[in-house]
């Protein structure tokens, strides 16, 4: 229960997004992907289930190779994987009950009655009881993200990948769910990979950092280790400080400068 | 001059290559929903639904226009067929064509623009919204969940929708030739049963099953393809309508080489 990445590779065209991009997350552990926008932290985590194919390098999951799967064994794979989607990606025509009902409705055996259960439950974990019945439409930014969160988490995956789940968030709504990532980890086990340039975030939920940075691993430790490091480009990031971050001019020669989202 | 003309070269060869492409992505959807058609728990749930979606709330435009198809038909046929031509030929004249041609390719043309160009968007905006990699993530076959259905749907529901179309349109050719051409019903009658085969009715069906695979398959490999946003979401529907109607009349025209 295990995510090893090793030397991976992903261009879109001529741009080289990742370049050779090594981490390892043991079992039980929770790891975060830290670095600015459009680095390539979602395509990253796009790779752990197979959304995205490494143009090289390796992706294991759970001891399994994830690009040689076909598509039987990724769904197989993706039964214990939980993804929460940078903008929550919630399926727009039905409420977000059914939403969250969505991977449980996948499991042999579970009737009616225990997935209704079992979503008023997860819709609690994220603060959003009674919110069932309403369309995402109806929902505010960070409330469809929390349901996003609650679809993911509803069949009890052994994995969690959160791409992003703060963000926007409040400081108070931010630090629950904070705790319910720490909650996954040490009530149920989970193994997790949290994506986010909130470094606050960061520092409380992750067991090890990873910096992202110019399609590499850059500094990889404990969030102690990340606060005692003297590395310019870590410090210029954990600190916010541009000068020191790209002190070494690598954005000028390769990626286009200010990160760009793909539409909310 | 020869700068110009490397260009030309380039530009029909990469053409042409993409073409090629687009064929290929083409066969792996038909070949990817063929294989998850096996997912019956997946795709059965949403069949009722997508046949509604498809085919009932398509009525009332088909109607309309077979019901302005047949007045036309037979005023023009009894315009055309003057002189020694029997004018119980009016009958013969608007069933065939809306049988054969009108009642199928009319209809047809018509959901490529109302059902293709619809589930190309919705598809589409599912596509750059993440919502078809938030179902793989939830271990759903998006093929099996979103194509299948709405295949299926438009093959069991575009015969019906023609035959209703094909239905007011003769009943309203004939009520035009009652009001407006003083011919009598057992004139347009015996006109419409002069030359009519039941094969005729088959072909309609034969011809609007093709046409509602073509014009739901269509809408959901362009709906899949979508990029960048809103801007590909629009694209997408243009190319469903343009590629479907093109794909209708070749199918129209193989159909009748090879059926009649
Ligand atoms: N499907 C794609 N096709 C082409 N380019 C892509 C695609 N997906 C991502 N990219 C590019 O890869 C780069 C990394 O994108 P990614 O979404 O991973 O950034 P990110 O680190 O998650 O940023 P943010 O923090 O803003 O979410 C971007 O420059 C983006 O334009
Ligand atoms: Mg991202």
């Amino acid at each position: 229960m295990s995510i090893y990445l090793t030397e991976v590779r992903k261009a879109f065209g001529p741009k080289e997004v990742l370049k050779g991009f090594s981490m390892s997350i043991e079992d039980g552990e929770t790891a975060a992907i830290v670095g600015p926008s459009g680095i390539g932290k979602s395509v990253l985590l796009k790779h752990v289930v197979g959304l995205l194919r490494p143009d090289a390098g390796s992706v294991v999951v759970d001891g399994v190779s994830v690009p040689e799967l076909d598509r039987k064994g990724l769904h197989r794979l993706r039964r214990r994987i939980g993804y929460v989607f940078q903008f929550a990606a919630l399926f727009d025509s039905m409420s977000i009950a059914e939403n969250v009902g969505m991977g449980l409705r996948r499991i042999p055996g579970w009737d009616r009655r225990r997935i209704e259960d079992r979503v008023e439950d997860c819709l609690s974990l994220v603060e959003l009881a009674g919110m069932g019945d309403r369309y995402p439409a109806e929902l505010s930014g960070g409330q469809r993200k929390r349901a996003g969160l609650a679809r993911a988490i509803a069949p009890e995956p052994k994995f969690l990948l959160y791409d992003e789940p703060t963000t926007g968030l409040d400081p108070v709504t931010t630090s629950a769910i904070d705790r319910l990532i720490l909650r996954m980890r040490d009530e149920l086990g989970v193994t997790g990979l949290v994506v986010t340039h909130d470094m606050t975030s960061a520092f409380r939920v992750a067991d090890r950092i990873t910096l992202l940075h110019d399609g590499r691993a850059r500094f990889s430790g404990t969030p102690a280790e990340v606060k005692a490091a003297s590395d310019p480009v870590l410090k210029g990031f954990v600190e916010g400080d541009p000068d020191l971050y790209y002190r070494d001019g690598w954005r000028r020669e390769g990626m286009h400068a200010g990160g760009q989202d793909h539409g909310a | 001059m020869t700068n110009w003309l490397l260009g030309a070269f380039a530009f029909v060869g990469n053409r042409t290559v993409s073409g090629l492409q687009g064929m290929g992505r083409a066969w792996g959807l038909f070949l990817g929903a063929t294989a998850s058609i096996r997912n019956v728990d997946v795709w059965l749930p949403h069949l009722l639904p997508q046949m509604a979606r498809v085919g009932v709330a398509s009525v009332p435009i088909a109607l309309f226009i077979a019901t302005f198809t047949g007045i036309v038909m037979s005023l023009q046929a009894s315009y055309t067929l003057t002189g020694a031509i029997p004018v119980y030929f009016v009958g013969t004249l608007v069933g065939k064509t809306m049988i054969l041609e009108l009642g199928p390719v009319l209809t047809a043309l018509t959901l490529a623009g109302r059902v293709g160009a619809n589930i190309s968007a919705e598809l589409g905006t599912m596509r750059v919204t993440e919502q078809v990699d938030a179902l793989e993530t939830l271990a759903y076959d998006p093929l099996a969940y979103l194509v299948v259905p709405r295949v299926f749907a438009a093959v069991f529901m575009f015969p019906i929708v023609v035959l209703l179309a094909i239905g007011i349109g003769i009943a309203s050719g004939w009520f035009t030739a009652l009001q407006l051409l003083d011919m009598s019903s057992p004139e347009f009658v015996k006109g419409l049963r002069l030359f009519f085969e039941p094969w005729d009715v088959w072909f309609a069906v034969i011809k609007s099953v093709s046409f509602g695979a073509v014009v739901t398959g269509v809408g959901c490999y362009f709906g899949l393809q979508t990029e960048r946003g809103a801007e590909g979401v629009g694209r997408s529907a243009t190319r469903t309508v343009v590629v479907a109607s093109m794909l209708i009349l070749c199918l129209d025209a193989f159909w009748a080489t090879v059926l009649l």
